[in-house]
């Protein structure tokens, strides 16, 4: 929607195209980064709203001990969405979206490098949105699993399951090409001088994560696939009574998986390497040592995976190595969070709402990494695993990392997309409200978790009431607040103050060197970087 | 676009597709190397524990000679122990064998009572199994070997580092025209 306004001021560059289909027309077959970008936005928050009303469900079923609203089969089933469709619905495509508007401009790029297999990319989504959501109806409801799909039960389930598995491969497919775009433009389609040291924070993020998708998503595909023929075609990869194991399914899984929690991370950490600096009013503070972090964190990442699966049966030794491996992580991860920090010493701070994530995200982003660092541990993972402790751990992770810089990168780019600045008073609400209630929601997790209550369990015992009612209350609140969000967003597109070009004082970048809103189409002729005009 | 880019990007994108095939299959290969890395580790071996059982009774520190000594009352057999000497930790669990056969053409019973030298090594000479806990019935010309399972209990003297456990036989008069199953009467 905001490109509407980006594409009536990019008519008046009098590009080559002089054919633009109208209306639905325009948006199912265009092929500019930025119209694609837009969708897959508004694709991401229509699933963000989807996933919520089901976290909501879950919540409100939680409210009080006992069955009040739904059955158990029912809750497990919107446990199952609930993870698949934020973790491959919203939080995925909504970097992906911010990748394909702000890295060509970035790098000063004309477009994707494969602008029809952009389009291709963004179009598999809605297909997979709909498997997911359409299989809560079908015969024996949707997955029941949890977002894991472990067997034996992934064998034994109904068509929902199928369902899954395909929403699975559909969102696969979408996912390697869009990642396979990224890659490629950011190595061949760089401006003359911008050098790979050279490249915005961001560029970084999204190239090591763009390997990162190609190399574990079609693990994950063969995964399902697995079970797919375990189901349908007598194979027996994991069904015991064929002579299959059913931890080997965990073991591929978490092979994609543990990757995953960084491919999520990475871009979220990019996006706050722009945020910070720029209402720090200060470059970033050690832009190489940020470069090997990142480097060095998805490296780790394939090497680290069994620490989902630490009870499943294991020797010690395997234990031992794979709790030292997954601590390791923290070492480049605190490289990071140090130089964020370095960056904000003696800078000249000011706090408009995407600094305001930003900060909020690393505060509880550092949170959630210290309790990662708790389950590492083998021995207290014994005792914690599976229980409310996990839910949390994983809830500051996802949420307060990722989501809370996705709101930045919204909030931080708004004015390039519109064209207006957002209303900030509203800005800030939508911010203290969110992180007020997501600790609201989240925090007394930790002590239910602590206390014994076990996850993905409709039920409970009665000690546990009275953080589950405050924990519901909080998650309410906090899926409330985010009708503000989209409410400033909706303001900010049909109007509001003009935006400069450089809206922000302190912002770097070859995206602030284009006008606001940024025309149809940016950098056709590739602009020349010299030496003042490095990175962001 | 120039058609050079468009040549480059192509080749990238072959060259990631290829990853990505690689990868897929990669997916399928973990299964057998999941298999042949726990062979060949033996890590997967989930039976075993990581630490091996051990009897943390067995005093590993000395070691105490154990002789073996047959003596017989009157009765036409012929009896000796399987071993003259064994040597054993104290707290070990040992198995040893006495032989016996009947020389005669009829049945005859006998009862074996033990001695221990020193004397009071019988305080700490534990009998788990033993031909002597029943009266045993040979029929004529048989012959058997009969077990004798025990520990030597760790609070064992230091001083005492040999122990001669010593058999007796005595005929039970008559009692081979009883009943085979009293000869079974656990603690006779």
């Amino acid at each position: 929607m905001e490109a509407t306004h980006a594409h009536g001021a990019g008519h008046a560059h009098g590009d080559g195209h002089s054919h633009h289909p109208k209306g639905i027309m325009r948006w199912i077959t265009t092929t500019n980064h930025k119209d694609i970008g837009t969708m897959y936005l508004w694709f991401s928050f229509a699933m963000f709203m989807v996933g919520g009303v089901m976290a909501l469900i879950i919540r409100a079923e939680l409210f009080q001990p006992g069955l009040q609203y739904v059955q158990p089969e029912f809750f497990n089933q919107m446990i199952t969405l609930h993870g698949l469709i934020m973790v491959f619905g919203a939080i995925m495509p909504a970097f992906v979206g911010f990748a394909n508007w702000m890295l060509p401009m970035m790098i000063g790029a004309p477009d994707m490098a494969f602008a029809r297999m952009n389009n291709w990319s963004f179009w598999l989504l809605p297909p997979a949105g709909i498997l997911l959501t359409a299989s809560m109806f079908v015969p024996g409801g949707a997955a029941g699993t949890g977002w894991t799909l472990y067997p034996p039960l992934s064998i034994q389930m109904g068509i929902g399951m199928d369902m899954a598995i395909f929403a699975v491969h559909i969102l696969g497919m979408s996912s390697i090409m869009g990642s396979i775009n990224i890659v490629t433009t950011i190595l061949n389609l760089r401006a003359p001088g911008m050098t790979l040291m050279r490249m915005p924070m961001f560029c970084w993020t999204w190239l090591i994560t763009g390997f990162l998708l190609i190399a574990v998503m079609p693990v994950l595909a063969g995964a399902v696939t697995m079970i797919l023929t375990d189901r349908h075609f007598g194979t027996s990869f994991f069904s015991a009574a064929g002579g299959g194991d059913p931890v080997l399914f965990q073991h591929i899984f978490w092979f994609f998986g543990h990757p995953e929690v960084y491919i999520i991370a990475l871009p979220a950490f990019g996006v706050v390497s722009h945020v910070i600096p720029a209402f720090a009013r200060k470059p970033i503070f050690g832009y190489t040592s940020m470069v090997y972090a990142i480097a060095s964190i998805a490296l780790i990442s394939f090497i680290v995976w069994a620490h989902h699966m630490y009870v499943v049966g294991m020797p010690v030794a395997g234990q031992l190595y794979f709790m030292y491996a997954t601590i390791l992580i923290a070492v480049p991860t605190g490289v990071k969070v140090f130089n964020w920090v370095a960056t904000m010493w003696r800078g000249s701070m000011t706090f408009e709402t995407p600094m305001l994530f930003a900060l909020g995200f690393l505060f509880l982003f550092t949170i959630g990494g210290f309790t990662g660092l708790v389950l590492s541990n083998t021995a207290i993972d014994v005792q914690l695993q599976d229980t409310y402790y996990v839910v949390a751990h994983f809830h500051y992770v996802m949420v307060a990392g990722a989501l809370f810089s996705a709101f930045a990168a919204v909030y931080y780019w708004l004015p390039k997309w519109t064209g207006h600045m957002y209303d900030e008073t509203l800005g800030k609400w939508h911010f203290w409200l969110s992180i007020v209630s997501f600790n609201i929601a989240f925090f007394p997790q930790h002590f239910l978790g602590l206390a014994g209550m076990p996850r993905r369990i409709p039920d409970y015992a009665l000690q546990f009431a009275d953080f589950n009612q405050v924990s519901t209350i909080g998650a309410f609140g906090f899926g409330l607040s985010q009708l503000l969000f989209l409410y400033v967003v909706l303001k900010a597109i049909r109007g509001g103050e003009k935006a400069a070009a450089k809206p922000w004082e302190g912002a770097t970048g070859l995206e602030w060197t284009v006008p606001s809103p940024a025309p149809y189409h940016t950098f056709e002729e590739p602009p020349v970087l010299t030496e003042a005009k490095g990175h962001a | 676009m120039s058609a050079n880019r468009n040549a480059d990007n192509r080749r990238v994108l072959v060259r990631l597709l290829a990853v990505a095939a690689l990868m897929f299959g990669f997916g399928y290969a973990m299964v057998p190397l999941y298999q042949k890395f726990c062979e060949v580790t033996g890590i997967n071996n989930l039976l075993n524990p990581d630490d091996a059982l051990r009897n943390t009774q067995v005093d590993t520190s000395r070691k105490v000679t154990v002789e073996f000594d047959a003596n017989l009352h009157g009765l036409p057999w012929s009896f000796k122990p399987g071993q003259t000497s064994v040597s054993v930790h104290p707290g070990e669990l040992v198995h040893v064998v006495y032989r016996v056969s009947n020389t005669r053409n009829h049945p005859v019973t006998g009862q074996a009572i033990p001695s221990y030298g020193p004397q009071l090594a019988a305080a700490h000479f534990k009998k788990m199994e033993c031909f002597c806990f029943a009266r045993q019935t040979l029929g004529p010309g048989e012959s058997r070997e009969m077990p004798v399972v025990f520990v030597i209990d760790p609070a064992l003297p230091k001083d005492v580092n040999t122990i001669t456990l010593s058999y007796t036989f005595f005929e039970v008069a008559g009692a081979a025209a009883e009943p085979a199953p009293q000869l079974r009467r656990p603690g006779a």
